[in-house]
């Protein structure tokens, strides 16, 4: 057999159309079983004790009293973690319950199994632990030189990137310090898993994740059993957007479940879910820009400071990023970057959505208005004078070899109309809390364009698993599909169904529930998954296509279901985007990234720059996705990424005092509501990458990165404020103090 | 904990009298929160939601009584014409779900200084019906607020309801927040005219341990409206009037930095909406602006 | 103590409730309906959101004692049978479904709203499901979904 493709991808349902979700149906109606909706007969409850302070030793656990709280089934502690009691993604430095020191506010120290969650919380304030406070390391930028927090210091990772003259002189320079305040991914579904021990001496575990295998690893690891006796299946997911890639109660959970032989469930509520997972590392960027009196970019040098927190989690990889995309979509010859990520006693930090990126782009971004301001240019002139396009080099050197249509995202965003001002309360900065009728209100628009890599970078090898079985089922051939690739929302199910519609051009597809009983899927993150498990399902698909062909044996063979009779053909493929290389550690130069997504927005926002409170109006957006395999999820993707860049922009930050977080809360972290992102109009632009499956290039995280720098954009525009952090708060509009690092 | 639920006024008297530590819960709104999230575990919780009497407002001579288990959902959809300013401030507060569940008299009973009524009541005049066995207390809403999230009720008493002038007369609430919906306040103003007596009122929130008038501003705006006979021909307030009065709300205020806004961004905003409202309430007592909206 | 409630027209019964428990836990973990999620239990997200006596509030807020001989009516309640309410239909064909954790709380507030005001304007939507928080989609196609739902109702 030898399928048409124009047949192909003419099936219904198939790769180009917007099917429905699959689960769609049971969303809508409340029946989706996320983690913190499974149940069990003769299920108990755990939960953690976490540490008050950000550094402190722990001197003395007394559980005592703990364990005479009727209804609780166990009291735990580091001495009863049977394996390794550390874990990590990158990089093993993270106890799995504090040993003789506490690093972070909100550290894991203890753990409790009773029978309803309010006798484990009884139980959890009767555990007496005694601890002497230290001293905590705060400041990202003098971490280096401040007490050790781990036995190699404080530094994660140093990525210098040189490239060019370092003493290339420009006619006109403007400097700047940028900082990006601590972003959380608030993914509404919390933390929560059940874990099931097993007659075998294993555990299931049911968790909402982003990547199963490598906790599966972590967790075995730590129990000290062999990975085949945890298993993990994917529960339901509600957001991940980066905060689900470390481990947060997965080991735990499993702890209590073998310690008392009955399922354990564990549900983080919204306090205790800021403490349980990483956040964007907040930021301190320090920028210089040359240019030729043309606005031609000379130089551009920085020095970039990512506040890891308290464990490394995915630094190394977000200072990589940081540096290696350090000065955005844009062409420069001479590039001198230094980025460190640090140990302090702040909260962990990690991965979310931009990775590093959107710290970067801030600041570039900004630069590149202040440079337009400095040249009397207009900045997206000046952005289109240095746009970066296919064939052009990365300050890495490495040649990006597919489309870059940079210039022309900003001019579509360009030149699109500009909408009218409101008049309605609801239309107006402060909304119905009537703080204005028209007074002080200032109309700004600002653009920016941002630059991410998409995929596992600097040589790690990326890989999809993915099995494609085909059988007749009711006369009619029916496709399944099964990978550990998770699902948190995105529409990763949905594509799935698609490929294998496309390849096999059955209407019928079953998409299994991921699980650790195949190989791995990576991790749902780098806006990877439609490109790399997309792969492996287009590789399982070829394979089972391979297999029918031997059955027609050179027949043309129109009718699937005759082809296949009893026949159950099932392929399991392994696919690996091309790989990348290491950057030197010296210079930063190599082809580290797979591929790159390119992103641009223009913001018009009303600030009521007496009050300093700002209404984003409109935030239009023009992106290159390669090929939209799934147009609807495409315009999801960008408009959810871009809801959390305006929230950087002018709401969302986790702040502490001395390493103490001030507002674990959604009634004082605040993400956008309805009344808060503005309508939106996107452009999608399908420039195929010819080494991308489809050539597609991936989504997620390009909207993110554009949307705050050009949020911030339109309100200096408004407000005529230097505004070098985000978020932007009313204070920073209205201080009549300068703000630190303005210029004169 | 126990859990009562008296069907009656009375019976909730009653109960209050004999477990004075009952928490009283109504909308749930703040009580829950608490519950939740294990910070308070109170004896008992006295669920006042099965009591009629406290579910309905009425027309008294020259106010509304205001039964303390109105939700705002009913203060906005039915008072808008007789309470602009507190129905102004009942839909700024919280969400949808919230405003049909909160009640002004929860707002009371937790006094919150960031609670969104708060100004609107002492800028108003309003009066809290203080209940308990041993009969009923009329304690203005000036007197109520002691402290930080204290107020005035005796340990056997309950709030039945708040009597709300009805002013006929402009009147304004504007409330700062960081978010265009569902945010507490940074800081909250309220501004009443009261043409019969030839007063204003004016209060603040979130910038003070407690809700607070700001009284030397109300004098001062009191004064020159008086002086200038602007009760009988209104004219146009001049800039120094306006600004005079937003520096003195602001220095009325006693603000601390937090998490939510800075000290001195709560003063500067509060001279801001302050000088606002005080223009939109001037402009529809003069007959030429929009009413509340 | 013990609980009774009607939930989706049908009497029901929690007993052993912990006189602190919201009627979310009961809902989720006593009565087998956990549709109303758990995203934040101090209604600041709305993704608790179900009817009580046709009201929609957030059953994080409510205790459980509160519901006591009253009507809860939750996003399982909604669909009749096999066949979705009009506002469910939407939100899938609209695309308004992607992690899905704020789903069920913004189908019953939308659902409540249609009932109110057949034909809202945008500002009245965006208005009335501000109290509903959506992680992942901007909330254009929840937007999309309501106008989509409205002008059915209509045609």
């Amino acid at each position: 057999m030898s399928p048409n493709p124009a047949e192909l991808t003419s099936v219904v349902g198939g790769v180009g159309t917007s099917p429905h979700r699959p689960d769609a149906i049971l969303k809508v109606r409340g029946e989706f079983a996320y983690a913190s909706d499974l149940w069990h007969e003769d299920m108990i409850w755990g939960a953690t004790l976490r540490s008050p302070h950000p550094h402190a030793r722990i001197v003395s656990i007394d559980l005592s009293d703990a364990l005479l709280v009727p209804g609780v089934h166990a009291v735990l502690t580091h001495e009863d973690v049977p394996g390794r009691n550390i874990y990590g993604l990158e990089r093993a430095d993270q106890p799995v319950l504090a040993e003789d020191v506490v690093r972070y506010q909100g550290e894991p120290v203890a753990l409790v199994a009773a029978d309803h969650p309010e006798t484990a919380l009884r139980a959890m304030k009767r555990i007496k632990v005694g601890y002497e406070v230290l001293t905590p390391v705060v400041d990202m930028e003098s971490a280096l030189g401040d007490t050790p927090l781990h036995p190699g210091g404080n530094l994660v990772r140093h990525v210098p990137i040189r490239r060019g003259d370092p003493d290339a002189r420009a006619a006109v320079v403007v400097t700047g310090r940028y900082e990006v305040g601590m972003q959380d991914q608030a993914f509404l579904g919390p933390e929560s898993g059940l874990a099931v021990p097993a007659e075998d001496g294993g555990v299931d575990l049911y968790v909402a994740t982003q990547w199963l295998h490598v906790d599966q690893a972590q967790v075995a690891t730590a129990l000290g059993l062999p990975p085949a006796l945890v298993r993990l299946t994917l529960s339901g997911v509600g957001g991940a957007f980066g905060g689900r890639e470390d481990l947060s109660m997965q080991v735990h959970a499993c702890l209590l479940a073998l310690r008392t032989g009955k399922p354990t469930k564990m549900v983080y509520n919204r306090e205790e879910s800021f403490y349980g997972h990483v956040h964007r590392h907040p930021a301190v960027l320090h920028y210089e820009h040359g240019a030729d009196r043309d606005g031609k970019l000379v130089h551009v040098k920085a020095r970039i400071y990512l506040d890891g927190g308290a464990y490394a989690s995915s630094t190394p990889a977000v200072v990589a990023n940081a540096a290696t995309l350090g000065v955005g979509p844009y062409v420069v010859d001479n590039v001198s970057i230094d980025a460190w990520g640090v140990y302090t006693n702040n909260p962990p930090c990690g991965a979310m959505r931009g990775f590093g990126a959107v710290q970067a782009a801030f600041a570039y971004e900004s630069q590149m208005d202040r440079l337009a301001e400095a040249l009397g240019m207009d900045p997206v002139d000046l952005r289109i004078a240095n746009a970066m396009s296919e064939g052009s080099a990365m300050p890495t050197g490495q040649v990006v070899d597919s489309a870059a249509p940079v210039a022309r995202l900003l001019e579509l965003v360009r030149d699109k109309p500009l909408p009218p001002t409101g008049t309605d309360l609801l239309d107006l900065p402060g909304g119905v809390a009537n703080t204005t009728h028209g007074e002080g209100v200032v109309r700004g628009v600002g653009y920016a364009v941002g630059i991410k890599n998409i995929g596992f970078s600097e040589g790690y090898d990326d890989y999809s698993t993915a099995r494609v079985r085909l059988q007749v089922v009711g006369g009619e051939p029916v496709a399944l599909a099964h990978t550990a690739a998770c699902e948190v929302g995105q529409g990763l199910v949905t594509i799935v169904q698609q490929i294998v519609r496309t390849e096999l051009g059955v209407t019928r597809v079953t998409v299994l529930p991921m699980d650790t009983s195949i190989g791995s899927a990576g991790s749902t993150s780098a806006s990877r998954q439609t490109y790399v498990t997309g792969g492996a399902v287009r590789a399982a698909c070829a394979a089972v296509k391979a297999r029918l062909a031997e059955l027609a044996a050179g027949r043309h063979v129109d009718d699937l279901a005759a082809l296949l009779g009893d026949e159950v053909v099932d392929e399991t493929a392994e696919w690996r985007h091309r790989p990348t290389e290491p950057i030197d550690p010296v210079t930063g130069q190599g082809n580290a990234h797979v591929q790159y997504g390119f992103a641009a927005h223009r913001a018009v926002v009303d600030v009521d720059v007496e009050l300093g409170l700002v209404k984003v109006v409109e935030l239009d957006c023009a992106q290159d996705v390669g090929r939209a395999l799934n147009p609807q999820a495409v315009l999801g993707q960008i408009q959810g990424g871009t809801a959390q860049g305006l929230g950087l922009a002018v709401m969302e930050e986790i702040r502490t005092t001395g390493g103490v977080v001030r507002n674990p809360s959604f009634t004082d972290y605040l993400i956008p509501t309805a009344l808060d992102m503005p309508p939106m109009r996107i452009d999608v632009l399908e420039l195929a990458d010819p080494n991308a499956p489809y050539g597609l290039r991936g989504v997620g995280e390009p909207p993110t990165i554009s949307s705050t720098p050009a949020v911030v954009a339109a309100i200096r525009a408004a407000t005529g404020r230097a505004l070098n952090r985000v978020p932007v708060r009313p204070e920073h509009i209205t201080s009549t103090e300068r703000p630190r690092g303005a210029p004169a | 904990m126990d859990f009562l639920r008296p069907a009656t006024l009375a019976e909730a008297l009653a109960l209050k009298a004999e477990r004075p530590g009952a928490v009283p819960i109504a909308g749930g709104t703040d009580v829950m929160v608490e519950l939740n999230f294990d910070h308070r575990r109170p004896d008992a919780l006295l669920d006042l939601t099965g009591i009629a009497e406290l579910r309905d407002w009425s027309a008294v001579p020259g106010a509304v009584r205001l039964g303390a288990g109105v939700p705002y959902r009913r203060v906005i959809d039915e008072l808008g014409g007789r309470l602009p300013a507190l129905a102004t401030a009942s839909r700024s507060v919280g969400s949808p779900q919230i405003r049909n569940r909160g009640t002004v008299g929860g707002n009371l009973g937790a006094a919150s200084p960031a609670g969104d009524a708060h100004p609107v009541l002492l800028a108003t005049g309003a009066v809290v019906e203080a209940v308990s066995t041993r009969g009923t207390r009329m304690i203005p809403a000036t007197d109520f607020y002691l402290g930080v999230k204290r107020n005035a009720l005796a340990p056997d008493e309950l709030i039945a309801a708040v009597h709300v002038p009805e002013t006929g007369a402009p009147q304004q609430f504007a409330k700062v927040g960081t978010r265009n919906a569902m945010v507490i306040a940074v800081c909250s103003f309220a501004i009443a005219l009261h043409p019969a007596t030839g007063r204003v009122g004016a209060a603040l929130g979130s910038a003070a341990p407690t809700p607070r008038r700001a009284t030397a501003a109300e004098d001062f705006l009191a004064d020159e409206l008086g002086a200038g006979d602007q009760w009988e021909s209104p004219t146009p307030l001049p800039d120094s009037t306006r600004r005079r009065f937003g520096e003195l709300v602001a220095a009325a205020a006693s603000p601390v930095d937090d998490v939510r806004g800075t000290a001195a961004y709560r003063r500067h905003a509060l001279s801001v909406l302050a000088r606002r409202t005080l223009d939109w309430a001037w402009q529809g007592y003069t007959g030429r602006g929009r009413p509340c909206a | 103590m013990r609980v009774n409630v009607t939930v989706n027209g049908v009497p029901r019964r929690a007993d052993d409730v912990w006189e602190g428990e919201s009627l979310l836990f009961v809902l989720r973990e006593r009565l087998g309906l956990p549709g109303a999620k758990n995203a934040c239990e101090q209604g600041e997200c709305g993704s608790c959101t179900v009817y009580l006596d046709g009201v929609p509030v957030c059953a994080c807020l409510v205790a459980a004692g509160q519901a006591e001989g009253r009507e809860v009516r939750t996003v399982e309640g909604l669909a009749d049978g096999g066949a979705l309410d009009p506002v469910q239909e939407a939100f899938i064909e609209a695309g308004a479904v992607q992690c899905g954790f704020c789903t069920p709380g913004l189908v019953v507030a939308a659902h409540d709203l249609l009932a109110r005001v057949p034909d809202p304007s945008d500002p009245e939507i965006r208005e009335a499901l501000a109290g509903n928080l959506c992680r992942c989609t901007g909330y254009e196609k929840i937007l999309d979904a309501v106008r989509l739902a409205a002008r059915r109702a209509r045609s």
